[in-house]
């Protein structure tokens, strides 16, 4: 389960910022995961859940923002929308599609509280 | 640092009113001072962030460290992933003694990935190549601090440096050494983790079901190259290599195929060239 990894990347972003930034409490953090990113949303966001007490996350609001995926379909030509990689092209049903968007995961934004 | 116009007088010298600004050493008021660099009368404070930060960012930038070592070194690395019991440690042992047998003259190391036991990498040194074994504890993969740190152990990293010798300006790419990093057994977590490899080596056994492209998109899509090993079986099974190979293209138009048996050494030689082949592997 990796998610247990990014979970651990995620919070070691929210903290080099909270030493950068000065703050001590997160009100929402809010992520970005492509949906070809590789991430199962629910392990991560269990593994986040499981990451947070006692850190700067405790008690904080998970937000996780979905990025629809993306290829180029060397048939059409074209990019197209796809929600998996085994998925078909949607508008010729080919097979030669190379994935452009939707494989990223960022932490996006974080609302935290002034102490 | 002041965080309304970067001065770096802020700190010590900044004293901040309850709810209300913050007050310079010189007396100014920075209002607002919050990063999202808004003030809103009446509300809680609270500030937005925008970060914008890649969770794997921190493996990319060690991955990317990774990469530039082995290239002032010559050194060729491959990530070779794949389930547990598709024979990547022992098709390792036969790579490792036919090219001992062709290039007697070329360095050979091998990091070792698991979760537990040095097995492996006992399997390897009796070989007589030299093998650090990385036991990941609980996790489901190498990361690229793993790989660097294992790197530096070898004797391969040592070679290069009588003293510290990197030819860092010199983009030489001809094979100088080969690392091979068999990760841990797992078709999922270690196709998001760069490690600095040239390429990643996805290895399928026939004796795991042609669909495994297709059940497991990621991996396949992150490999230059599908090794279809244990082909010495196939008149046994049910495989269908066509139709694996048509699976893998479709998850990955681009990616490269050799089938091959450690065990009998067939098609071990296009293997071999594969490794060698002084041209970078195709992003």
């Amino acid at each position: 389960m990796h998610e247990m990894s990014l979970a651990g990347g995620i919070l070691q972003v929210v903290e080099d910022a909270a030493a950068r930034e000065n703050f001590s409490r997160v009100k929402r953090l809010t992520l970005h995961a492509g949906a070809l990113a590789g991430v199962e949303l629910r392990a991560l966001r269990f593994a986040i859940e499981a990451v947070a007490p006692g850190t700067c996350l405790e008690g904080a609001v998970l937000q996780i923002d979905e990025a629809p995926g993306q290829a180029w379909c060397m048939g059409c030509c074209a990019t197209v929308p796809i929600t998996s990689r085994t998925e078909d092209c949607p508008q010729c049903g080919g097979h030669r599609l190379q994935p452009t968007g939707g494989t990223e995961l960022k932490v996006h934004e974080l609302i935290v509280h002034e102490d | 640092m002041c965080v309304v116009c970067g001065c770096a007088n802020g700190g010590q010298g900044t004293t901040k009113l309850q709810d209300g600004p913050a007050v310079a050493a010189n007396g100014d008021l920075h209002y607002g001072a919050g990063r999202a660099k808004v003030s809103v009368p009446g509300m809680s404070t609270e500030r937005a962030i925008k970060l914008e930060t890649d969770v794997l960012g921190a493996n990319q930038r060690i991955a990317t460290r990774n990469r530039h070592h082995f290239a002032a070194h010559s050194v060729h690395a491959y990530n070779l992933v794949s389930s547990p019991g598709s024979g990547k440690t022992t098709l390792l042992c036969a790579t490792i003694l036919a090219l001992r047998a062709r290039h007697p003259a070329l360095p050979l190391a091998v990091i070792e990935g698991d979760q537990q036991t040095s097995h492996d990498a006992d399997r390897i040194r009796a070989t007589g190549a030299p093998a650090i074994q990385v036991n990941t504890g609980k996790g489901c993969h190498l990361d690229a601090q793993m790989v660097s740190d294992a790197f530096e152990r070898l004797s391969l990293h040592a070679d290069g440096h009588g003293p510290h010798r990197h030819h860092h300006d010199d983009h030489r790419d001809e094979v100088g050494a080969l690392l091979f990093i068999e990760n841990v057994g797992n078709l999922v977590c270690p196709a998001m983790w760069d490690l600095g490899e040239r390429a990643k080596v996805a290895i399928l056994s026939v004796t795991e079901g042609e669909d495994k492209p297709l059940k497991y998109p990621d991996m396949f899509a992150a490999a230059h190259l599908m090794v279809l090993n244990k082909i010495d079986l196939l008149p046994h099974l049910d495989f269908d290599v066509e139709k694996c190979i048509a699976y893998a293209r479709r998850v990955n138009p681009g990616i490269e195929v050799v089938q091959l048996s450690a065990r009998t050494g067939a098609g071990m030689e296009p293997w071999l060239q594969w490794l060698l082949q002084s041209e970078p592997a195709h992003a």
